[in-house]
């Protein structure tokens, strides 16, 4: 489970979260929908560790990712904006380096890179370099080594980012069971589509703030809009109204 | 393993598939520096064989003026030739270095038993005249001197009264310390050896890593930075050593290739040299790792870091460059500067001493925490939020 609390983030002048708060449950995918420059990669950042908020508390599992960056890190998995794979290493390589990190055994990294290879179905591929890899094998190779040390918590940023339709699909089915596990699964997306086929709970970020936090079907039926797109973009207006 | 172990052999596994870097740290930076040093060194030798040994041409004008003048010099070396129309204009355009000219008097003021004056056109300012005015002067003199105690003795006096005191040499070089001297610049190729060796890592495990995008997911795991800096650092110093190490072989190898005992002098670059320079550039690799990992981690893409390498290298072996060039009295406290007190080891050892147990743990020690200070440093510039994100 990952908690946030009133989390405020600036960049010198330029505030780019501001008072964000949100819970994401275990047995649940959530996910975090806004336009560009909303805040969501900076909040994802902060909740992986990779930047400390000016303000504001995240707990992963109850633990404060302030003070104990490296214990929530073993807690979660992260697939970030930057997929950035080793080019010159193979894909089992990349996900046996972020194992070793991790801390796992022998027996325990290869136990789990080949229950990863199997679900994420990479054989094919996995004993080649990945240059060259892709988009699809690449996205693969990184979630594989998000998840190699079996993390409660995943946290992805734009995870079906340049995916075809198959690879999307592949990846929709991987998430769903991931959540069947009881993980508690936290995307980043601006395709309305995979957030009305994926998500039990939408977290809108604009302007560096929530401005909404309900199931999908409650924010189509509060804003009286008949799909998911509309009822987004009635959202953001609103939201643009009230802050002006 | 540890997390710094990890990181470590990831880096070599991985640097170690790229050519672009093998080339770089393991085939040119060791052969640059020790074919280089053949090269100037083999040009610099031919120079001073060529001209000590070989016929000296000399237009001279004048020459009927002095025929016994003439004859001496020839037989000294000299290579009369005739004269061109304008002396001044001749030599102006670099046809010759040095030109003789005997005026029409020579032979009275000879005959007279007075001074007589020949002169010499040349053109300073051009080096490759400075050797033959040299040497011309040398016979004349030496032809002066023989005429003096030839009329000395035709007056029934002793040669002696002109002569009261004569400077004796007794020269203490050995033909090691000579070779040193000339060799002054090898610290200087070693040096850059080195650098070259772990330049291309600590950019690939920095800048190249964020161009790559990796660097945000490898910080995303739970490992401290430290760690992951050092393991980076460590493999960074593990390809300079090699590097240095080929290159230091490469030196003794190059040293085979070289005449040295035509010029009588002594290069020894054997076992001890290679452990005792291998010793003392130790502390000095990690050091030159930490600063290229520092300057390569604010480069935004691998291009820029690679220039600014280039900048750091530049200002890391001037001195080097300078010291071979200035003459400096070695002190104990300049062993404790890095950089200098491994050039001032390199050089006792060239010269055929081992520097004294003092020297070597002052250097070391000076360098060590140097060292250690950069490491300092680049950790912090590490542990900064906007070293990791990518875009």
């Amino acid at each position: 489970m990952i908690e946030v609390e009133n989390l405020h983030k600036s960049f010198g002048a330029v505030k780019a979260v501001e008072g964000v708060s949100f819970v994401a449950r275990d047995g649940e995918i959530t996910g975090l929908v806004g336009p560009n420059g909303a805040g969501k990669t900076t909040t994802l950042r902060m909740l992986y560790t990779l930047m400390k908020p000016d303000e504001g508390q995240i707990r992963v599992d109850g633990i404060d990712a302030v003070a104990q960056p490296l214990v929530v890190r073993r807690r979660l998995g992260v697939l970030p904006d930057a997929r950035g794979l080793y080019k010159r290493l193979s894909a089992r390589e990349n996900i046996s380096y972020f194992g070793r990190l991790q801390g796992l055994d022998d027996a325990t990294l290869l136990a789990r890179s080949d229950s990863l290879i199997n679900a994420l179905d990479l054989h094919d591929v996995v004993d080649r370099r990945t240059e060259g890899f892709s988009q699809g094998e690449r996205v693969k190779t990184a979630i594989a080594r998000a998840l190699v040390h079996d993390p409660k918590n995943l946290i992805l940023d734009e995870p079906t980012n340049g995916l075809d339709v198959m690879s999307t699909r592949a990846l929709r089915e991987f998430l769903f069971h991931l959540r069947s596990e009881g993980r508690c699964v936290l995307f980043s997306s601006h395709i309305m589509q995979e957030v009305v086929a994926l998500c039990d709970r939408v977290v809108v970020i604009a302007h560096g703030r929530v401005v909404a936090d309900a199931p999908p079907q409650t924010l189509r039926e509060r804003t009286g809009a008949e799909n998911l797109e509309d009822a987004f973009v009635e959202i953001i207006r609103r939201s643009e109204n009230t802050a002006a | 393993m540890h997390p710094v172990l990890t990181v470590f052999w990831k880096e070599v596994t991985e640097n170690l598939r790229d050519r672009r870097t093998i080339m770089n740290a393991l085939v040119r930076a060791p052969l640059l520096g020790p074919l280089l040093f053949l090269v100037i060194f083999n040009v610099q030798i031919n120079l001073l064989l060529k001209n000590a040994d070989k016929p000296l041409p000399v237009p001279v004008v004048g020459a009927a003026n002095a025929p016994n003048l003439v004859t001496a010099l020839t037989q000294e070396g000299m290579v009369p030739e005739p004269a061109p129309e304008n002396p001044v204009i001749a030599v102006r355009r670099q046809l010759d270095k040095v030109i003789l000219v005997i005026p029409h008097d020579y032979a009275k003021y000879w005959k007279r038993g007075e001074t007589a004056t020949v002169r010499l056109v040349y053109d300073s300012s051009h080096r490759s005249s400075a050797q033959p005015v040299r040497r011309l002067r040398k016979m004349l003199i030496s032809y002066a001197r023989m005429t003096v105690v030839q009329r000395m003795l035709a007056r029934g006096l002793s040669p002696n009264i002109v002569l009261p005191l004569i400077p004796e040499n007794r020269n203490l070089a050995t033909p090691q310390s000579r070779g040193a001297l000339l060799f002054s610049i090898l610290p200087y190729f070693i040096v850059m050896t080195t650098f070259l060796g772990g330049m291309y890592l600590a950019i690939d495990t920095t800048s190249g890593e964020r161009e790559r995008q990796s660097l945000e997911p490898l910080l995303s795991n739970p490992v401290a930075r430290w760690s992951v800096l050092a393991g980076k650092l460590a493999a960074t110093a593990f390809f300079a050593l090699i590097s240095l190490a080929l290159g230091v072989i490469g030196f003794s190898v190059a040293g085979h290739f070289m005449d040295v005992r035509k010029l009588n002098i002594v290069l020894d670059l054997g076992v001890h040299f290679f452990l005792f320079t291998l010793l003392l550039m130790f502390p000095l690799v990690l050091l030159l790792s930490c600063l290229q990992t520092l300057v390569a981690a604010f480069a935004k893409s691998f291009r820029e870091a690679v220039t600014y390498l280039s900048l750091l290298m530049f200002v890391l072996v001037f001195p080097s460059v300078l010291l071979a060039f200035i003459p400096v009295k070695a002190r104990l406290w300049m062993y404790a500067i890095p950089l200098l007190g491994q050039q001032l080891g390199i050089m006792r050892l060239l010269r055929g001493h081992t520097p004294g147990a003092l020297e070597i743990v002052v250097c070391l020690l000076g360098t060590v925490l140097a060292a250690a200070a950069s490491f300092v440093v680049t950790m912090r510039a590490y542990d900064s939020e906007r070293l990791a994100v990518s875009a």
